[in-house]
C-alpha cells in the first residue's frame, strides 16, 4: 500500500493542524458566547485528531488511530456534560454569556 | 525456669501498675490495695528464691533478653543481672515495699485517688527493680529515670496544693541535674570501653593497666558521683529531699528514705572498680559525704515538722554512707543502707501513724504525750530511734560504728565530723521523740478527743520493721561479718572488711556510744527536764534561725541559679522572642499583602483566565522546544 | 486531479468553515459551518484511506455532537444575534494571542521538521477495520472498557445536570 503522505507531505498537515488549532484558540478568546466557545474547543480537538491520523499514516502504525477513538469518546463525554452544565447555567442566569459568570471572583 | 522467674520478679509490679491504672477505679479500693500489695509480694518471694539460689551456688545469674543497641563496636544487650548485690537490694526493696504497700492500704484509704497512688507505687517498685536488676548501665539508667518520674508523681500526688507541685518539680529538676552527670559518665565509659555491661566493663578496666593514666576515667567517676548526689540527696543537690516530704508519708518512707535515695549508693557500689581507679574522686566523695552529714544533721536540730526532721536525718545518714563509700568501704555503706532502710522506714511509717492519728497535723509543737494513746507506734519508733542513734546492740550501732571506724582509719578529721553528726542525730531524734510522745498534749481539744492507735494494717508493718531495726545488725557483726563474706566475690578487694577487733575499735565503740548518750542526755535535759517547747517561727533567733532556715541554701540557690535563669528567660522572651516573632510574622504579612494584590487578578473574568491560560501554554512550549 | 489538489481544496474548506464558525453571529450558522468543517475533516481521513475513522468521525461529530449542539441552541432560543460587542482591547488581545500561538507552534514544528523528513513505506495493512479492531481489543482492551465507563458516567452526569432542580423554598 502506498504512503499517501509522500505525495502531500506531512508538513502540509502540520500547518493545517496548527492553523485549525489556532482558529480554535482565537474563537475561545474572541467570543463570549459559551456555545461558540465549545465549538471552538471541538475545532481544537479535531485539529489534534487530524494530526494523530497524519502521524499514524506517517509511521504506518494503527496506534495513532486508536488514540483518535479515545479522543472522540472523551470529546463526546465532554460535550454531553458541558452542554448539560450550559443548560443549567442558562436556566439560572437566562444567559450563556461568560461575562455574566463572575461567581469565581476571588 | 530461673529466667521466667526473673521476669516474674520484674514484671509483677508492672502488672500491678497496669491493673491499678486501668481498672483500679472500677475495681474499688479494697481490690486496688490487695493487687498492689500482692504484686510486690510476688516480687519479694521471687527475690527470696534468687537469694537462696545465690547463697547456695554463689554464682551470679544473668538474663539476656535481646540485643538492644547494636552499633559497629558498641553493643548493649537488654539484660538483667542477679548477683549478690542486686539480690540483696531486691530483697529489701521488695520486702520493705510490701510492708509499705500494706501500710498504705489503711493510710490512703480515705483518698479518692487511691488507685492512682497504688499504681504509682507499683510503677516505682517496677523501675526500682529495673534499676537494681539491670545488667548494664543503660538499663540502670532506665530505672534511674523511671524512679525519678515516680518520685515526681508521688511527691505531687496531692496535686491540688501548689506548694506540693512546686516540691515535685524541684525534686524532678534537681534530679535532672544529677542525671545529666550520670549520663555524661555513661557516655565517657561507653566511649572508653565500647560497652556498658558491668561484667565486661569490670574485666576491661581490671585487665587494662594503661587506663589508670587516662584522666577521662576520673572524670567519668566524678560524673557518676554527680549523678549519685542528685538521686541520693548530697551536697549540692540535696535540697529537694526535705521538700519531697510533701508526698504522702508512705511515699516518704518507701522512696525518700528506704529505696530510691539509696540508688546512688547502689550505683557507686556497682561501679566500685571505676571509683577505685580515681582516688581523688573518692576523696571528694568522702568530704562531700561528711559535709552533708553534718550540715543536714545541724539543720535537723531545730526543725519542727516531724517529717522534715526525718528528712534531714535521711540526708545526714546518706552522707555517712557516702563517707564510707569515699573510703572504699563499699560493704560498710551497703550495711548501713540496709539497717537505715529498716529503721528509717519504721520511723517514717511511725510518723505517718502519728500524723494519721492527729488528722494531718505535722508540727511537733502541737503534739506531745502521745505515748499512752499510741503505745505500739511509740514503742516501735522508740526502738528505731535507739537504733538510729547508735545504741548497743541495735542495728544502727553496728553499721554506724563500722562507718566511723573506717573514717577513723582513713582521716581523723572526717571521723570527728562524722561523730559530731552522730551525736546530733541522737539529739534531734530524741528531741523528736520527747516532743511527740512525752509531756502534755498541746493540740486542740478535738484532736485530743479523737486520739487513737492506728489500725493493725499500720501497726503490723511498724512492728516488723522495728524488729528488723533491732536485729538487723546481726548480718554484719564486726569480726565475723556475714555481709562481707556475702559481698566478697563481687567487691573482690575486701581489705576493708578486716577490721581486727583491737583496743582501738573497742575505744571507738565506747566513744560512739558515749556520744550517742550525750546527745540523748542533752535532749532529755532540754525537753523533759525543762519541758521546753520549740518557740514559734517568729521568735527563733540567732544560730537557730540560720539553722531553722536551712542555712538559707534554698535562698542562695534562688539568687544564684533560679533568678538569673528567670532574668535570662525574661530577656529572651522580651527581646529575642519579640524579634523572632516579628520576623516570622513579617513573612505572613508579606504573603498577606501579595495575596490582597493577587486577589484582584482573580476577578472572575473567564476571558481573562483563558487569555492567561493561552499565554502560559505558549510560554511552556517556548521553554520546552525553542529555548 | 492529484491528491495534492484535493488536499488543498479540502484544507481550504476546513479552514474557511472553521473560521466562519467562529465569527458567525448567529449560533445556528456557526453550527452549520462547523458541520461542514467536520465533513471536510472526514474527507481528510478518507484521503488517508482511514475509512473506518472517517465513518466514526461523521457519526460522532457531525451526527451526535452537532445534533446536541443544535438541540441546545434551539432549547435556549439562541438564534438571535444579540451578542454584545466585545471591547476593542479584548479583540486585539485575542488576535495577538492567535498570532502568538500560531507562531510558536509553527516554530516548534519547523524546528522539529528535520527529524521527520523520511517517509516509511512498509506496505502493510495498518488501518483497515480488521486491524484496528484487533489493536483496539487486544492492546487497548482496558482503556477501551474505561472509555465505555467514562461515557456512561458522562451520560448519567448530563442527565443529572440538566434535570430541572426542585425550587428551594
Amino acid at each position: 500500500m502506498q504512503n499517501i503522505l509522500q505525495q502531500i507531505g506531512i508538513e502540509n498537515y502540520i500547518y493545517l493542524s496548527v492553523i485549525l488549532f489556532c482558529i480554535g484558540i482565537f474563537g475561545v478568546l474572541y467570543r463570549r458566547n459559551a456555545i461558540i466557545m465549545f465549538m471552538s474547543i471541538e475545532i481544537m480537538l479535531n485539529a489534534v485528531n487530524l494530526l494523530f491520523v497524519a502521524f499514524s499514516t506517517f509511521h504506518q502504525d494503527a496506534q495513532g488511530q486508536v488514540f483518535v477513538f479515545f479522543s472522540m469518546a472523551v470529546a463526546a463525554a465532554e460535550v454531553a456534560v458541558g452542554l448539560a452544565i450550559l443548560v443549567s447555567i442558562f436556566r439560572n442566569l437566562s444567559s450563556i454569556d461568560i461575562d455574566n459568570l463572575k461567581n469565581l471572583k476571588g | 525456669m530461673e529466667k521466667n522467674l526473673a521476669l516474674v520478679l520484674l514484671l509483677a509490679p508492672l502488672c500491678g501498675f497496669l491493673f491499678n491504672v486501668f481498672l483500679g477505679k472500677k475495681a474499688g479500693k479494697g481490690i486496688v490495695g490487695i493487687v498492689g500489695t500482692l504484686s510486690i509480694l510476688v516480687s519479694f518471694v521471687a527475690s527470696m528464691y534468687f537469694f537462696s539460689l545465690i547463697q547456695s551456688t554463689g554464682k551470679p545469674f544473668q538474663v539476656d533478653l535481646f540485643k538492644w543497641i547494636t552499633l559497629e563496636k558498641f553493643n548493649v544487650n537488654f539484660s538483667f543481672l542477679l548477683d549478690q548485690l542486686s539480690v540483696l537490694w531486691l530483697m529489701f526493696v521488695t520486702g520493705i515495699g510490701t510492708l509499705i504497700h500494706m501500710y498504705s492500704i489503711s493510710y490512703m484509704h480515705d483518698d479518692e485517688n487511691m488507685h492512682k497512688f497504688f499504681a504509682y507505687l507499683n510503677l516505682f517498685v517496677f523501675f526500682m527493680i529495673t534499676l537494681v536488676m539491670g545488667g548494664n548501665l543503660l538499663i540502670l539508667f532506665i530505672g534511674w529515670e523511671g524512679v525519678g518520674l515516680c518520685s515526681y508523681l508521688l511527691i505531687g500526688f496531692w496535686y491540688k496544693n501548689q506548694d506540693y507541685n512546686d516540691a515535685a518539680k524541684k525534686a524532678f529538676i534537681m534530679n535532672r541535674v544529677g542525671d545529666l552527670g550520670l549520663l555524661i559518665g555513661l557516655f565517657i565509659l561507653g566511649y572508653l570501653f565500647n560497652t556498658l555491661d558491668y561484667a565486661t566493663l569490670k574485666t576491661a578496666i581490671l585487665s587494662n593497666s594503661d587506663i589508670l593514666s587516662n584522666p577521662l576515667v576520673g572524670i567519668a567517676a566524678l560524673c557518676l558521683f554527680i549523678g549519685a548526689t542528685g538521686k541520693s540527696a548530697q551536697i549540692p543537690l540535696y535540697t529537694w529531699l526535705p521538700d519531697a516530704m510533701a508526698g504522702p508519708t508512705p511515699v516518704s518512707a518507701l522512696i525518700h528514705a528506704a529505696t530510691m535515695v539509696t540508688a546512688g549508693i547502689f550505683m557507686v557500689t556497682r561501679m566500685h572498680f571505676v571509683f577505685d581507679l580515681a582516688p581523688y574522686v573518692q576523696d571528694v566523695i568522702a568530704v562531700i559525704g561528711a559535709a552533708t552529714a553534718i550540715l543536714a544533721a545541724s539543720i535537723g536540730l531545730v526543725q519542727n515538722d516531724i517529717k522534715k526532721v526525718l528528712a534531714y536525718s535521711t540526708v545526714s545518714q546518706l552522707g555517712l554512707m557516702f563517707l564510707a563509700l569515699g573510703f572504699g568501704a563499699y560493704e560498710v555503706a551497703v550495711f548501713h543502707v540496709i539497717t537505715h532502710a529498716f529503721f528509717k522506714a519504721c520511723l517514717f511509717l511511725g510518723s505517718g501513724s502519728v500524723i494519721h492519728g492527729l488528722h494531718g497535723e505535722q508540727d511537733m509543737r502541737n503534739m506531745g504525750g502521745l505515748r499512752k494513746a499510741m503505745p505500739i507506734t511509740f514503742w516501735t519508733m522508740m526502738i528505731s530511734t535507739l537504733a538510729i542513734s547508735g545504741i548497743f546492740p541495735l542495728s544502727g550501732f553496728w553499721s554506724k560504728d563500722e562507718i566511723l571506724m573506717t573514717a577513723f582509719h582513713g582521716n581523723i578529721v572526717l571521723w570527728v565530723v562524722g561523730s559530731i553528726a552522730s551525736i546530733m542525730t541522737a539529739f534531734y531524734m530524741f528531741r523528736l521523740m520527747y516532743l511527740t510522745f512525752f509531756g502534755e498534749f498541746r493540740g486542740t481539744e478535738e484532736q485530743k478527743h479523737h486520739l487513737h492507735e492506728s489500725p493493725s494494717l499500720i501497726t503490723i508493718p511498724l512492728i516488723i520493721l522495728a524488729i528488723l531495726a533491732a536485729i538487723g545488725g546481726l548480718i554484719s557483726l564486726p569480726g565475723n561479718s556475714w555481709l562481707n563474706h556475702y559481698l566478697a566475690p563481687l567487691l573482690s578487694k575486701g581489705e576493708h572488711a578486716a577490721h581486727h577487733l583491737g583496743t582501738t575499735e573497742y575505744v571507738l565503740m565506747a566513744v560512739a556510744t558515749v556520744g550517742a548518750l550525750l546527745g540523748i542526755g542533752l535532749a532529755y535535759s532540754k525537753y523533759i527536764k525543762n519541758g521546753e517547747v520549740p518557740p514559734q517561727d517568729s521568735e527563733i533567733k540567732g544560730i537557730a534561725k540560720t539553722l531553722y532556715n536551712k542555712y538559707y541554701v534554698d535562698e542562695a540557690y534562688e539568687t544564684l541559679f533560679v533568678n538569673p535563669i528567670y532574668r535570662l528567660s525574661h530577656f529572651f522572651r522580651n527581646y529575642f522572642e519579640v524579634f523572632f516573632s516579628e520576623v516570622v510574622f513579617a513573612f505572613g504579612k508579606i504573603a498577606n499583602a501579595i495575596a490582597i494584590q493577587g486577589k484582584s487578578i482573580q476577578n472572575g473574568n473567564i476571558g481573562l483566565y483563558l487569555f492567561a491560560f493561552v499565554l502560559g501554554v505558549s510560554s511552556i512550549l517556548i521553554y520546552l522546544f525553542l529555548v | 486531479m492529484s491528491l495534492l489538489t484535493i488536499f488543498y481544496i479540502l484544507s481550504a474548506i476546513t479552514i474557511a468553515t472553521a473560521f466562519l464558525t467562529i465569527i458567525s453571529k448567529n449560533p445556528i450558522h456557526s453550527a452549520i459551518y462547523l458541520v461542514i468543517s467536520f465533513f471536510s475533516i472526514a474527507g481528510h481521513y478518507l484521503l488517508f484511506n482511514a475509512q473506518f475513522l472517517a465513518l466514526v468521525h461523521i457519526i460522532v461529530y457531525a451526527g451526535a455532537i452537532m445534533v446536541l449542539f443544535l438541540f441546545t441552541i434551539m432549547l435556549m432560543n439562541l438564534n438571535k444575534e444579540d451578542e454584545p460587542h466585545k471591547k476593542l482591547a479584548t479583540k486585539l488581545a485575542a488576535a495577538v494571542s492567535f498570532g502568538l500561538v500560531c507562531f510558536v507552534m509553527l516554530a516548534v514544528f519547523i524546528k522539529a521538521m528535520p527529524i521527520i523528513d523520511t517517509y516509511k513505506q512498509t506496505g502493510q495493512d495498518f488501518q483497515s477495520i480488521k486491524v484496528l479492531g484487533k489493536v483496539l481489543l487486544n492492546e487497548y482492551m482496558v482503556p477501551f472498557e474505561f472509555a465505555s465507563v467514562l461515557l456512561l458516567v458522562a451520560m448519567i452526569g448530563a442527565v443529572l445536570l440538566s434535570k430541572k432542580e426542585k425550587s428551594i423554598q
